[in-house]
């Protein structure tokens, strides 16, 4: 079929190319503008060219050195927060009701903790944990533990980790769940009739039933850790130190703290870059996931 | 090698059946001979599918015993019967390949891998998965799948009874045929007791040796696709096997003769002991009646001809009830106005649905 070729199918673009534009590449764009610039307040810019950039990924430089301890911390805390909330997920999905009112109720349930703003629930963790009147902090003092999250920073990591999974994993478990929901009877009643194990059952038709909403999980929990701010600034405000200070929270203190907004411009684009790097791979990885195509002839 | 034996089997979905309407499936008493080639022929929701779970162990009867071979496996697990199930929908293990989904029942049963390897070649020879063992299930057609399916089942060498739920639904229907012959090959070349649900005529019919027809939980007749078409036990079996179905008619039976409206026919057998308040039918096949001229037979208001191909069927009515009769080549008729003829020998007669058996006229 022979294309028409009329310039005026231009127009049909122009709403989205508008849209888009005053929504996120005009915004970008001051960023870009910032990152490139160095300033001394009062409205004053100076030219700084890629300089702020070559401090940025430079681990030996002041800027550099801080870039990238926040940059492995945000990866460990991603990485911990993944290998306990998929697994974990999965595991409550997996025992989850599957027909009855049950079902409604534990729905209800799970889905409260993702109900929860964020700093609310950063408010929850942060007077839960308190030795003083908070339940967790107080029973782990009283059990003679010495339970201490604004002092000790691995007491930090592991509240800050825990409030993630309590917030999140109902994410992933729902989500499963309408994996599993999606699997028809016949596949169960077929492995039973193989004589196929639980665990069988579970690696051969589970598992692969749920593949591409677990990918979807896991971009979006990687996404969201990967980007959290609310809950460890309120809960710890990115201490003890800079124990907790992940990419954002540093980019905030860098930017609004510090005000240098050349220095902040530029790492808020190397961020960007990573997230939209790592969204790209899992995208890829989704499309290819689905693709494999149904052959037509099989050999008689 | 197992002869499967249905003592007094009922099913309710509900826990605490009252009446009869509770139940989805209703007391059935029958014996599947071991070889044999079953069909379990019903319209959607007749019980056949629960019928047919509660053979393999998927469901277990709310009341009743099924016998394998004279043991009692009612409460079996479904992996520690001698059975195997084909489902409507193709199961196939995704992330193997043909060979593993062929393997996988003997793997389970901790079969040694070298007799797994020569049992699932054989299997794959008579399939004729042969050349695509190597391929991942996944990517194959419905066709292919559906074997696949089928091939789990033939490579335990303990299996018994292989059964079948609606397993053509989704294959294309040219190869419907195809599908349906290889099963019929295994059968012979294999030992083995097939039982097959299906809720078209033409599958089951030309699939089994012998059919049971379930009709609202209940199996209604058992007996070859001859006995079926020529006897068939209820009036429900006349209409749904057959196209067009069995004619069915109120009437009045006295003797050897039965008067529908003002007509009165002669009977070739006699019915002196009919249940008195019964509801009596006179049930005749198409193939049975024929259109003639107005004044022979019994009188019918002729609505159209249909040409099937094979045949020309006149659609009539008989005292204002629905009537299919087969049309000769050499009758020529004008307007509605038109008889048609019965012969005696094909008409059946049903007291509330059943048939009841003539005696020889004195």
């Amino acid at each position: 079929m022979e294309k028409t070729l009329n310039n005026r199918a231009w127009w049909l673009v122009a709403p989205v190319f508008f849209v888009v534009a005053f929504s996120a590449v005009v915004p970008l764009m001051t960023v870009v503008n910032y990152s490139v610039q160095d300033t001394f307040g009062n409205n004053q810019f100076f030219w700084n060219g890629l300089g702020w950039f070559g401090e940025l990924l430079d681990p030996s430089t002041d800027l550099g050195g801080r870039f990238f301890a926040a940059l492995w911390r945000n990866l460990l805390f991603s990485a911990i927060i993944l290998a306990i909330e998929v697994p974990l997920g999965i595991l409550v999905a997996l025992s989850m009701p599957r027909d009855g009112w049950k079902v409604a109720a534990t729905l209800v349930l799970m889905a409260l903790p993702l109900l929860i703003p964020w700093n609310v629930v950063g408010t929850i963790w942060q007077v839960f944990a308190r030795t003083d009147i908070g339940l967790l902090g107080w029973v782990a003092s009283a059990l003679g533990l010495d339970y201490n999250y604004t002092g000790n920073a691995l007491h930090a990591w592991i509240t800050i980790v825990v409030m993630d999974v309590w917030h999140w994993t109902s994410l992933v478990a729902l989500l499963c769940y309408a994996g599993l929901k999606s699997i028809p009877d016949a596949y169960y009643q077929a492995a039973r009739i193989d004589g196929a194990s639980r665990w069988a059952i579970f690696t051969t038709i589970q598992l692969p039933k749920m593949k591409r909403v677990l990918l979807i999980a896991v971009l979006l929990r990687f996404m969201d850790s990967f980007m959290i701010y609310t809950e460890p600034f309120v809960l710890t405000g990115g201490g003890p130190g800079n124990a907790t200070t992940f990419l954002s929270i540093d980019l905030v203190k860098l930017a609004l703290g510090q005000f240098d907004l050349g220095k902040a411009a530029a790492m808020s684009l190397v961020y960007n870059l990573i997230v939209l790097a790592v969204c790209w791979v899992f995208y890829t990885v989704m499309t290819h996931a689905g693709s494999g195509r149904a052959e037509t002839e099989i050999a008689q | 090698m197992a002869s499967i034996t249905l003592d007094g089997l009922a099913h309710a979905y509900r826990p605490d059946p009252q009446g009869p309407k509770d139940y989805a499936l209703k007391e059935i008493n029958h014996v599947w001979q071991q070889g044999g080639a079953y069909a379990l022929l019903g319209p959607s929701g007749c019980g056949k599918t629960t019928l047919l779970n509660i053979i393999s162990g998927l469901v277990i009867p709310t009341r009743g015993r099924i016998l394998f071979d004279g043991r009692d496996v009612t409460r079996l697990p479904t992996e520690a019967r001698n059975i195997a199930q084909v489902f409507q929908f193709p199961v196939v293990y995704d992330t193997m390949t043909v060979r593993q989904n062929l393997a996988f029942p003997l793997k389970n049963r901790g079969v040694p891998a070298e007799r797994i390897r020569a049992r699932v070649e054989e299997i794959a020879d008579r399939l004729g998965l042969s050349a695509s063992l190597d391929r991942k299930a996944s990517n194959l057609t419905a066709d292919a799948k559906q074997k696949i399916s089928l091939g789990r089942g033939l490579v335990r060498p303990d299996v018994a009874a292989i059964l079948f739920d609606e397993p053509l639904t989704v294959i294309d229907p040219h190869l419907k045929w195809q599908l349906r012959s290889m099963l019929k090959e295994i059968h012979r070349a294999l030992d083995l007791t097939m039982i097959y649900v299906t809720h078209d005529q033409t599958e089951a019919l030309t699939f089994a040796d012998k059919v049971v027809v379930m009709h609202d939980g209940a199996v209604v007749q058992t007996g070859t696709p001859e006995e079926l078409f020529e006897r068939p036990a209820h009036t429900f079996v006349g209409h749904f096997i057959g196209s067009p179905g069995m004619n069915v008619l109120p009437a009045t039976v006295e003797g050897s003769t039965a008067r529908i409206g003002d007509t009165t026919l002669a009977l070739a057998h006699a019915y002196p002991h009919l249940p008195a308040g019964a509801r009596i039918e006179l049930g005749i096949r198409p193939e049975f009646a024929t259109l003639a001229a107005p004044g022979d037979g019994v009188p019918a208001k002729l609505n159209r001809i249909d040409d099937i191909g094979r045949a020309r069927i006149a659609r009539a009515e008989i005292a204002g009830r629905p009537f299919a009769a087969m049309v000769p080549g050499e009758v020529r008729l004008d307007g509605s106005e038109a008889g048609i003829r019965f012969d005696p020998r094909q008409i059946h007669i049903y007291a509330d649905s059943h048939l009841v058996t003539g005696e020889a006229i004195r």
